[in-house]
């Protein structure tokens, strides 16, 4: 028998986090999504016994500010596109709100370390999570496009083969025969 | 940490398309380390190396002597400690079948060479980019395709 998982990533984390640092016996807060609060001061071999710890589950310590912040408005990012609630807002001003700084000074910020633009990662995400759709549930692409805001499905086709080269049929075909080809092998 | 540098590996069997490859990289502006193999056979003795630094994103050649593309790619699928690189398939080959059959046995990229110098920039530069993307933001990379 065989299954398919999804995941929550957020959730994921904040649970792996949470249990292991209660573990290692620290008092913290959580703050928001990838950032904690420790209540004690921590020793640096600590931190080094905390960075091992979290380093099996993928999970790394961001060091450098610019690193932090980029990561606060790709936290920003996934959260806004994964949400269910219908966006009215521009992204450009939800972003610079949420953190509280200037939109040009955020778009340098992240182009610089990411090699790419906030538009263009938010659009990297909305592919993903369309990605995700097609091959977890039942929805069909309308209503996929309907979900992630799309004005038709005929724009998240175009920006689907613009990102990936190939249409979300074609994505989706190869992703079918790679699970078949899988199950065979398995058998 | 994450080091900022990338990570490259090349099997082609073709020295001017070494050469351009390398070319191409040294002007983007991603820093990347580029190492090039000849064929199918040196590739696999490299990344079967226990000291070897594995590569973020491989590219393959499919016609090379000795081991060709499709069949490092299907060794490479079978061995887990080779799991996190990405794979592309680097060809002058545009058949539908072909593109098909690499994706399905696990390529995440496949690239069809391109006749001029800017255009291979172009191209090699959105690929790391978009790897880097998959790199850096914990994006599914069973879900990885793309197609220049």
């Amino acid at each position: 028998m065989k299954i398919y998982l999804k995941f929550d990533y957020a959730q994921l984390t904040k649970k792996i986090v949470h249990e292991k640092l209660s573990e290692l016996g620290f008092k913290f807060n959580i703050i928001g999504f990838g950032e904690f609060n420790f209540l004690e001061k921590v020793p640096s071999d600590k931190i080094e016994e905390i960075t091992r710890t979290f380093s099996e589950y993928g999970i790394g310590i961001v060091e450098n500010q610019k690193s932090v912040l980029v990561q606060k408005i790709k936290d920003t990012i996934v959260e806004m596109v994964h949400t269910d609630k219908p966006f009215n807002i521009k992204s450009s001003v939800y972003i610079a709100e949420k953190l509280n700084l200037s939109y040009p000074y955020l778009s340098n910020v992240f182009s610089e370390v990411t090699y790419t633009s906030i538009e263009n990662f938010i659009i990297i995400q909305k592919i993903e999570l369309a990605k995700q759709l097609m091959i977890n549930t039942s929805f069909n692409l309308t209503e996929i496009s309907i979900q992630l805001n799309y004005s038709s499905v005929a724009h998240l086709s175009t920006q689907f083969k613009h990102m990936t080269g190939m249409t979300p049929s074609a994505f989706h075909k190869i992703i079918n025969k790679r699970r078949e080809l899988s199950n065979k092998n398995n058998n | 940490m994450t080091a900022d540098y990338i990570n490259i590996c090349l099997a082609d069997d073709d020295e001017d398309d070494r050469l351009f490859f390398t070319d191409a990289f040294d002007e983007l502006r991603i820093n990347t380390k580029v190492s090039t193999f000849n064929d199918g056979v040196e590739l696999m003795n490299y990344l079967n190396n226990e000291d070897s630094i594995l590569p973020n994103v491989l590219f393959l050649d499919l016609n090379m002597p000795k081991k060709n593309g499709v069949e490092c790619l299907l060794e490479i699928k079978k061995n887990r400690k080779l799991d996190d690189i990405a794979i592309a398939i680097y060809s002058t080959s545009s058949s539908e079948e072909h593109i098909e059959e690499t994706f399905v046995n696990g390529a995440n990229i496949y690239i069809k060479k391109p006749n001029d110098f800017e255009n291979l920039k172009k191209i090699l530069s959105e690929v790391v980019t978009m790897n880097w993307q998959y790199h850096t933001s914990g994006l599914n990379k069973e879900n990885f395709l793309m197609r220049m």
